[in-house]
C-alpha cells in the first residue's frame, strides 16, 4: 500500500524528443499526488495519453523524464514485478490452459508462496469475486466477464499490492453486465482498501466509479478534482465541453477595464469578473465565457435568442437556441416554460467563469 | 407445411468438381486398388489373386526394414526440427527491418525444387571435393557419406533439417506474432519467468499451428523421395532405402505390379492413421 508521486513526468515514444514541441510528448509534466487507498479515474479522450500515463505507473515503460515514487521509494527504474502493482487489462488476459484457480494462484506462485497460503488466499478472493463455482474450470471457457474478474483476481490474490490498476475494463463486456461489474469494482474497493487507478474516456465511468478525476488532453493534465468541482468549477474549457452532456457553452467575450465581461456588447455578470480578472486577461488572446446548459434561465433580459429546436429526454428537455451565429443550450426542467420563438436567457453569476486561452481567470 | 423445394439442375454446378477429384484422385486409386489383388504377366491379362500380395508384403523382410527406417528417418526428423523451429521462431525480432531479413532468409530453403536441395547437399557433402566433406576430413573425422551407412544417415537428417526447419520457423512465428501484448504486459505484473511466460502464453498460443506443423512435416518426411534420391540413391547397400525409394524400386525397377500396389495402399494408410493418430492425440485436451 502506498502513496503514489508523479513529479514532472514525461514520456515520448520517439527516440530523440524535442522538448519544446508539444506534439513529441504522450505525457508532459504531470504532477500529482494520490493518496493510500483512493479510488482515481484518469478521463480523456482516445489518444489523450491516459493509457500511457497508466503504464509509468506500472512500470511497462519507463519515463522519458521525471520520478515516480511509492510513498518515499523512488520506483522510476524498477521492472513491473519489482513494484508490487496490479492492472487488469482492456481486453482480458487469462492462462488459457490453467483452470481459474491456477489462474488466480500465478502471482502468487511466481513469487515463491507457500501452497498452503496460495489456496487460503485464492478461496478468500474467489468469493470475493463470486468465482468459488467456476475454480476448477477451464478459464479459456469463462464469458468476458468472467475473465475480467480473474484478471482482476490476480491482482487482488497478492497481499502486497500497492495499486490496480485498471486500463477500460468494460470495453468488451456486455452493456448490461457493465452496470454490476462496476459496483462490484466499487465495493470491493471498499472492502480491500487499496489505491485503484481507473483508466476510461466513458465520463459515467469515471464519475461514478471515482472520488477524484484526473482530466487529461493532449498529454497533459487538465484538471483533477471530485465530480462535482469538474461539473461546477471547470478549470479548463475542455473540462466544461468534455464533462457533461450537452457540454459547457462557450461564447467569446471582451473584459473591459473594470473586469466585466461582455458579450456581443451585453454585460454578463461572472463569478471570477473583477479588477483581478481585467488584469489576468490584459495580455491573452482568446476570451471566453463558459457557462454549463444547466445554469441557462430564460428570463425577460440578456441575451436575446432564437428558439431552433427543444429535444425531450423525458426526464429534462435540451434547448437548442441561437444568437446571431452563437449556439445556446439550455437545460430546463419539464415543467419550466419555454418560449416559442424569441426570448432571452440569463447566466446563473456564480456558474459563469471567464476563461483566457482554455483556462480559468483566477 | 410447406413443399420443399428440390431442384436437381443444381447437381450439374457439382459436376466439374466432382469430375476432377475423380480423375485425380477416385480413379487412380482404385487403379491401384485393382492391381493390388492381380497378377499380370504383360499382354493386358490379369489373374485374380486376393489377398495375396498384402500377405507377401507384410511378411516380407524387405518392407518392414524399409518401414523402421522410415520410421526412425520421420521421429528423429520431427525431434529435430519441431523444437529448433520453435527456438529460432522464439529468437526472431518482433518488429524492424531485421523480421523482413530473417522471413525471407527463413523462406529461400523452401523455394529451392526438390532435387535441387538433393543435389546441392549431394556435392557439399562430397568427401574429396565438397566443403562440408573436405572440411570434415580435414579436421580428422573419416567421412564417407556414399560409403558409411551413418555418415548417410546423418547427411540426410541435415539436408531435411536444412531443407525443411524453415517451415516450422515461419508457421511458429506466425503464431507468436498473433499474441497481443497485454498478456505479456500481464506476465511481467505476474512475476512470470521466461520459462513460464512460454509454458503458459507462447506455447498454449501456438499450439494450433503447432499442430499443423507436425502433421505437415509427418507426412512430408514419410513421403519423402527426390532429395533422397538425388543424395544417396538410398545406399550406401539399402542403408537409406526408405519406404518410398522401396515402392518406386519394386514397381517400376522389377515391374512387380501386384506387390507395389498392394504395398502402396499398406503405404497410404499407415500415413492415415498416424495422421489421425497425432490430430487425436494433440486435440484431445481441447474437448474437455
Amino acid at each position: 500500500m502506498a502513496r503514489i508521486l508523479l513529479e514532472q513526468l514525461r514520456h515520448s515514444y520517439r527516440d530523440n524528443p524535442r522538448p519544446e514541441i508539444d506534439a513529441d510528448w504522450a505525457v508532459r509534466n504531470v504532477e500529482l499526488e494520490w493518496d493510500d487507498g483512493g479510488a482515481y479515474a484518469l478521463l480523456g479522450p482516445s489518444g489523450c495519453g491516459k493509457t500511457t500515463l497508466l503504464n509509468l505507473i506500472s512500470g511497462l515503460l519507463k519515463p522519458t523524464a521525471g520520478r515516480i515514487r511509492f510513498d518515499d521509494r523512488d520506483v522510476t527504474g524498477l521492472e513491473p514485478g519489482g513494484r508490487n502493482i496490479a492492472q487488469v487489462f482492456q481486453f482480458p488476459v487469462v492462462y488459457d490452459t490453467m483452470t481459474v484457480f491456477d489462474n488466480l494462484a500465478f502471482p502468487l506462485r511466481n513469487r515463491g508462496v507457500p501452497e498452503a497460503e496460495v489456496k487460503r488466499r485464492v478461496r478468500e478472493i474467489a468469493v470475493m469475486l463470486d468465482l468459488e463455482a467456476t475454480l476448477d474450470k477451464r478459464a479459456s471457457g469463462l464469458t468476458a466477464d468472467g475473465k475480467q474478474k480473474i484478471s482482476l483476481g490476480r491482482g487482488l490474490v497478492r497481499s502486497d499490492v500497492a495499486a490496480i490498476l485498471f486500463d477500460e475494463p468494460l470495453t468488451v463486456i456486455d452493456p448490461h453486465l457493465k452496470w454490476r461489474l462496476r459496483s462490484k469494482l466499487k465495493e470491493l474497493h471498499q472492502r480491500v482498501g487499496r489505491t485503484m487507478i481507473y483508466v476510461t474516456h466513458d465520463q459515467t465511468e469515471a464519475l461514478t466509479f471515482a472520488d477524484q478525476v484526473v482530466v487529461m488532453t493532449d498529454g497533459q493534465v487538465v484538471q483533477a478534482g471530485t465530480p462535482v468541482e469538474l461539473f461546477e468549477r471547470p478549470r479548463h474549457t475542455f473540462v466544461g465541453y468534455f464533462i457533461g452532456s450537452p457540454g459547457m457553452n462557450l461564447l467569446p467575450c471582451e473584459v473591459d477595464a473594470a473586469g466585466v465581461a461582455r458579450y456581443a456588447g451585453i454585460p454578463i455578470e461572472t463569478a471570477n469578473g473583477g479588477p483581478v480578472a481585467a488584469a489576468r486577461t490584459a495580455a491573452k488572446k482568446q476570451l471566453e465565457i463558459g457557462v454549463r446548459p444547466e445554469f441557462v434561465q430564460f428570463s425577460g433580459t440578456g441575451v436575446p435568442v432564437t428558439i431552433e429546436r427543444v429535444s425531450d429526454t423525458g426526464r429534462y428537455r435540451v434547448v437548442h437556441a441561437r444568437h446571431g451565429e452563437q449556439a445556446i443550450k439550455a437545460l430546463v426542467d419539464e415543467g419550466t416554460r419555454v418560449p416559442e420563438r424569441e426570448g432571452h436567457v440569463r447566466f446563473q453569476p456564480d456558474r459563469t467563469q471567464i476563461y483566457a486561452d482554455g483556462w480559468i481567470v483566477e | 407445411m410447406a413443399a420443399k423445394t428440390v431442384n436437381h439442375k443444381a447437381w450439374w454446378l457439382v459436376l466439374p468438381v466432382v469430375i476432377l477429384v475423380a480423375f485425380n484422385a477416385v480413379i487412380p486409386l482404385m487403379a491401384v486398388v485393382n492391381y493390388s489383388v492381380q497378377e499380370t504377366f504383360g499382354n493386358n491379362e490379369f489373374f485374380f489373386e486376393g489377398v495375396r500380395w498384402f500377405e507377401q508384403v507384410m511378411q516380407s523382410e524387405r518392407f518392414r526394414d524399409a518401414l523402421g527406417r522410415q520410421l526412425l528417418f520421420t521421429a528423429l526428423v520431427l525431434a529435430i526440427q519441431i523444437p529448433l523451429g520453435v527456438a529460432i521462431a522464439l529468437a526472431m525480432p518482433r518488429k524492424g527491418i531485421g523480421v523482413s531479413i530473417c522471413l525471407v532468409l527463413m523462406a529461400m530453403p523452401l523455394l529451392i525444387p526438390w532435387n535441387v536441395v538433393g543435389a546441392i547437399w549431394n556435392i557439399f557433402a562430397l568427401p574429396d571435393i565438397g566443403l562440408l566433406g573436405r572440411a570434415l576430413n580435414g579436421m580428422g573425422f573419416d567421412y564417407n557419406y556414399t560409403r558409411q551407412p551413418f555418415a548417410a544417415w546423418a547427411t540426410l537428417v541435415a539436408m531435411d533439417v536444412w531443407h525443411w526447419t524453415s517451415l516450422v520457423v515461419l508457421l511458429a512465428y506466425a503464431g507468436l506474432s498473433a499474441i497481443p501484448d497485454a498478456y505479456y504486459q500481464a506476465a511481467r505484473i505476474d512475476g512470470a519467468s521466461r520459462w513460464a511466460i512460454f509454458r503458459h502464453i507462447q506455447l498454449p498460443k501456438m499450439k494450433h499451428v503447432l499442430l499443423i506443423a507436425v502433421l505437415l512435416r509427418f507426412m512430408d518426411s514419410f513421403m519423402i523421395y527426390t532429395e533422397v534420391v538425388v543424395l544417396t540413391g538410398g545406399g550406401p547397400g539399402n542403408s537409406t532405402t526408405l519406404l518410398s525409394i522401396d515402392l518406386v524400386k519394386l514397381a517400376l525397377g522389377q515391374f512387380d505390379l501386384g506387390p507395389a500396389a498392394a504395398m502402396s495402399l499398406i503405404y497410404f494408410l499407415i500415413i492415415l492413421l498416424l495422421s489421425w493418430l497425432f490430430y487425436t492425440v494433440m486435440t484431445k485436451d481441447e474437448e474437455k
